[in-house]
């Protein structure tokens, strides 16, 4: 049995995550924050990967990468970084393809800290950079915690973006869904079916270590 | 001294007003704003604390806070605040609250000393009561040693026993560490007890300014009615004997027997009546 495909799968989405919440952590602070008239653009611009088809998003991520855009070419002829058919190309697709899912909640989490606490902690001198990290965060533990888990679950479920991007190179780009996805269409079905029973369950852990935690904090903290 | 000179328009639930507002406020005074809910109280309070924006001035011992649009950072005033709803940080201890403001171990004990909280140093708010949470909430403004200290609506939401203890250690804190305290306060009982001048705003205006026996004392006309009171202060004035009392939310003098001021004690509940037979009725 060759899980190859399972260690591509974790190592993007890990990436994923991380890169997603260096991104979202401002975006959504701001979000959190603003009065802006432009506020809900910019909501409606971050949820589109939520409800486009990822053919469509898929689509227009090759188009965009590829050498024969300018941000395919700046990027192949200057830091001679190919950005289609390979794992940096789906690092990035993936980025774009979960953003929601790290944006909203941690904006929900940031929204419903107690905006006094916040002024309290300017007033007591501190930076709004400080304040974000040792007054906030620490206050919004479950909110951070379901971003990061949901995203990298959700890069780890994706499958037409990474298809469409990445294609199917063993070692490289074949993550797990897709190489369900080759097994069923080869009629290996015992290969699909101990992968998928794998899938299944890692997600199950995740998700109830996820709630399970969640209700832990939000008994501790009374809510 | 502080000096204040402000314009805003505030967006209230009567629609737009403007609040305009000028004041002169000494260093060491206790100041009670007082008025109506929707007044602009908390609002001013949030402009001298730089936690909103305003136009006009606010000079602050011949430093400007603001002048015209340039504005000192809400970090670089020296001021504490204390918010109604204490808005203490939940992911730190009692200690640790104030030791984030401000990394004084010294002051930090001596000010949990004086406000009874040693014990609790190590428990995180959620596991305190109101008036500690309170307590802990007038320390933290207090360790920036701030020129300002500003309170909103502090005791509103506790006990009136509590409200006691908590005022008398207001007081205390506000000799002890010298500081100019501006408190919005609906509670004539409060404001007796601890300001030495109420200023009452009514539709972002100032309508009222002077010490809290001129503004809140209402004796003129006498009723032949039976009020519930609080007796606040007995005072003997050569051969008589002249009680304070709260009732509801004003506040009255009159004059008691040597045997009555005997037998009563500050802080109890009594029943006033009078006869009138010339009643006087003065319209609203």
């Amino acid at each position: 049995m060759n899980y190859e495909p399972f260690v591509i799968s974790f190592k993007l989405a890990a990436l994923t995550a991380f890169i997603l919440f260096c991104i979202a952590l401002p975006l959504s602070w701001y979000l959190s924050q603003t009065k802006s008239r432009i506020k809900p653009f910019l909501e409606a611009l971050t949820a589109l990967p939520i409800v486009l088809p990822p053919s469509v998003l898929g689509f227009y991520l090759l188009w965009a990468l590829s050498y024969n855009s300018p941000i395919g070419h700046f990027f192949e002829e200057t830091f001679g970084v190919k950005l289609v058919f390979s794992f940096t190309g789906l690092v990035v697709a993936s980025c774009f393809y979960s953003l929601p899912f790290m944006v909203q909640p941690l904006q929900n989490g940031f929204e419903s800290i107690n905006k006094n606490m916040l002024e309290a902690s300017y007033i007591a001198g501190k930076s709004k950079l400080q304040t974000i990290f040792f007054v906030a965060l620490p206050n919004m533990k479950p909110a951070v915690l379901t971003a990061l888990i949901v995203t990298f679950a959700h890069t780890v479920g994706e499958f037409g973006v990474v298809l469409m991007v990445g294609g199917s190179i063993p070692g490289e780009t074949k993550v797990a869904s897709v190489a369900i996805y080759e097994m069923v269409e080869n009629m290996d079905y015992t290969a699909a079916h101990i992968y998928s029973a794998i899938m299944v369950g890692l997600s199950f852990v995740v998700l109830l270590s996820v709630y399970i935690f969640n209700a832990r904090q939000n008994r501790r903290f009374g809510l | 001294m502080i000096e204040l000179a402000i314009n805003k328009m505030l967006h209230g639930a009567q629609g737009a007003m403007p609040l305009h507002v000028n004041l002169n406020i000494e260093e060491g005074e206790f100041v009670a704003l007082s008025g109506k809910s929707g007044s602009g109280k908390t609002t001013l309070l949030r402009i001298l604390a730089g936690l909103e924006e305003a136009e006009g001035e606010i000079k602050v011992d011949n430093k400007f806070w603001l002048k015209n649009t340039k504005s000192l950072p809400v970090q670089k005033r020296e001021i504490g605040f204390v918010f109604q709803d204490y808005a203490l940080f939940e992911n730190m201890s009692v200690e640790k609250n104030l030791l984030f403001v401000s990394n004084d171990k010294a002051l930090a004990e001596k000010l949990l000393e004086l406000t009874e909280l040693t014990e609790l140093k190590n428990r995180y708010p959620n596991s305190l009561s109101g008036g500690q949470k309170q307590r802990v909430s007038i320390c933290r403004a207090l360790m920036k040693r701030p020129k300002i200290l500003l309170l909103d609506e502090p005791l509103s939401a506790l006990d009136p026993a509590m409200r006691t203890t908590l005022q008398n250690e207001l007081l205390m804190l506000h000799k002890e560490f010298g500081t100019t305290t501006i408190m919005v306060s609906h509670d004539p009982s409060e404001i007796y007890r601890l300001a030495n001048r109420v200023i009452v705003l009514q539709n972002g205006q100032i309508i009222n300014d002077g010490s809290p026996k001129e503004i809140l004392l209402k004796t003129q006309g006498s009723q032949k009615f039976s009020f519930e009171g609080e007796l606040l202060e007995i005072k003997k004035i050569d051969v008589i004997y002249i009680a304070t009392v709260a009732i509801g939310q004003q506040l009255v003098e009159v004059v008691i027997s040597s045997k009555e001021a005997k037998n009563l004690q500050i802080g109890q509940s009594i029943r006033l009546s009078t006869k009138a037979f010339t009643p006087i009725v003065t319209q609203n």
